[in-house]
């Protein structure tokens, strides 16, 4: 197996890391994990993560044959993200979207949004059923754990959709 | 404009230590990252586009109920010394203060401030619109409430780049999905001076969390604190990651009372002797440097929270530690300073604050049930 980090020696240190409950693990070639100041039994968790992006952003490119795919509203390809670990524009996660998964799930531990629902200015039917199905599941939660100031100020959102559906 | 940032107590009403455990959470701050919907990030930006993010943020901000009555600042209209103060009150990042940038701010940069001063909204720094309220003490649940309010109004208005799988887009992909970093501000001398200090940060990284230094991202420790925050921003909801945060707080607040006892049981002489040592540097010296005071204001942090040193309270110690620093000191003293100079007037600042409203008493004996 390769190293994550460089992609071309061969790893030697695996490291497991447990965030929200899902598991990731790290595999890395001897030379990245000493930049890195990792030695076995450390936590992977301190290191730039933005340097670590920017390098898995290399293995991508390299997996598709090259970076030749731009976002076509700002223009940005990987090898720009694998530079700066910016993304350029919002239309990038879409353009970018299944490189993105492996790149998030590393990060955080998963792929899907599970916080707040976002209502945009000018929302579709569907939009609003989202939302409210997002603010009762929030609801239900700070019912739950007793925060009940919370609970009043998601009570008066939901009842503002309503009015509106 | 311009006098508005160099009102006495612009933007910190954190400072007033009137939150919960206070004496060792110094302020509780919620980010919320948010973008514009069809405009590009950062670098990227096309001719004009940060001054019309900036536009359309002003509009919205006009109709948002917390920003009433509230200020807005254009960075790039302002003096560099104002920008630093805001820096200096952690009103604005080193990016948005042009700090970063040889001293010219972003173009489109701007800072909305609300009328309470407890939320507050960057524009165009790295992401477009960086929502955030600060409080003082450990403040969690409360500080996001503010700034989802705000985030409520402005989302009304805005359109907010969001993807219903990746969640609130951000500039960073660490920060996608709730675009939240809740952060504390926290003071740990005890577990540093029992050397037990690493193993705490090694456990936060354990659980999901991450620490930094006083000024974020990439400072040094300083003065014995550190801020503490969620690594992860996507999977979880914002209330969880909050929830969370507060209880690893609650347990290193714990563990730092725990090794304040042992010091106490231990090396009671020792540990009165540096607070007392502290004092009387910080009363009586005629140049200190910034990170001197920092590390001898942590001595009387200690002190005043364990009521070895009456009479002095944790508001006098906040107000020095924003007070004391570089650009606060050439605003009073009305013209730029070298750095010796700004030395002698921050002596001289501490000791007269110490003065009028640090008095000590030296052989007054320790408060009832404190020893």
């Amino acid at each position: 197996m390769l190293c994550d980090h460089c992609g071309e020696h061969e790893a030697v240190i695996h490291l497991t890391q447990i965030v929200n409950n899902q598991m990731s693990t790290f595999h890395l070639c001897e030379k990245c994990a000493a930049e890195k100041g990792l030695e076995p039994g450390v936590s992977v968790g301190n290191f730039p993560l933005t340097d670590f992006l920017a390098q898995m952003g290399k293995g991508l490119a390299a997996e598709r044959g090259g970076a030749a795919t731009a976002c076509p509203y700002c223009g940005l390809r990987l090898e720009d993200f694998r530079q700066t670990g910016r993304m350029g524009c919002p239309q990038c996660y879409v353009t970018f979207e299944s490189e993105l998964r492996s790149l998030l799930r590393r990060l955080h531990g998963g792929t899907q949004h599970v916080g707040k629902v976002y209502l945009p200015p000018d929302p579709t039917e569907a939009d609003r059923q989202q939302r409210l199905a997002g603010l009762r599941r929030k609801l239900d939660k700070a019912v739950q754990s007793e925060d009940f100031e919370r609970a009043a100020q998601l009570r008066d959102q939901i009842r503002a959709l309503e009015a509106a559906l | 404009m311009e006098d508005l940032v160099t009102l006495p107590d612009f933007g910190l009403g954190w400072l007033d230590a009137s939150g919960p455990h206070a004496d060792v959470v110094l302020s509780t701050r919620v980010r919320l990252a948010r973008n514009l919907q069809g405009r590009a990030f950062g670098s990227r930006a096309r001719e004009g586009e940060r001054e019309q993010i900036l536009a359309q943020v002003r509009e919205a901000a006009s109709r948002a109920e917390s920003l009433r009555g509230g200020v807005a600042l254009e960075l790039g209209a302002l003096s560099r010394l104002s920008r630093k103060i805001l820096l200096e009150r952690r009103l604005v990042s080193r990016e948005l203060a042009g700090e970063d940038g040889g001293g010219r701010p972003p173009a489109g940069a701007a800072l909305f401030v609300g009328q309470q001063e407890s939320v507050s909204v960057m524009v165009n720094e790295e992401d477009h619109l960086r929502l955030q309220s600060m409080l003082s003490g450990l403040r969690l649940q409360e500080a996001y409430r503010l700034v989802d309010r705000l985030d409520e109004e402005l989302g009304q208005t805005l359109p907010f780049a969001y993807h219903p799988e990746f969640g609130y887009l951000t500039i960073c992909p660490t920060n996608v999905g709730t675009g939240l970093r809740a952060s504390v501000l926290i003071h740990l001398p005890g577990l540093v001076l029992t050397k037990e200090i690493g193993k705490v940060l090694q456990g936060l990284n354990q659980v999901g969390l991450t620490f930094r230094g006083l000024y974020g991202e990439g400072s040094d420790v300083i003065g014995n604190f550190f801020q503490i925050s969620n690594q992860t921003t996507l999977g979880k909801s914002e209330e969880d990651l909050v929830d969370h945060l507060y209880k690893i707080v609650r347990q290193v607040i714990q563990y730092e009372m725990q090794a304040r006892s042992v010091l106490m049981r231990d090396a009671p002489t020792v540990i009165e002797d540096k607070i007392w040592r502290a004092y009387g540097l910080l009363r009586y010296a005629r140049s200190l440097s910034f990170e001197e005071v920092m590390n001898l204001l942590s001595g009387l942090r200690l002190g005043a929270s364990m009521k070895l040193l009456p009479g002095l309270s944790v508001y006098t110690l906040n107000k020095i530690m924003i007070y004391m620093q570089a650009a606060h000191l050439e605003q009073a003293a009305g013209r730029p300073l070298t750095e010796a100079e700004c030395d002698v007037y921050r002596a001289a600042y501490v000791r007269r604050i110490l003065a009028t409203e640090g008095h000590v008493d030296a052989d007054a004996p320790p408060e009832a049930g404190q020893r």
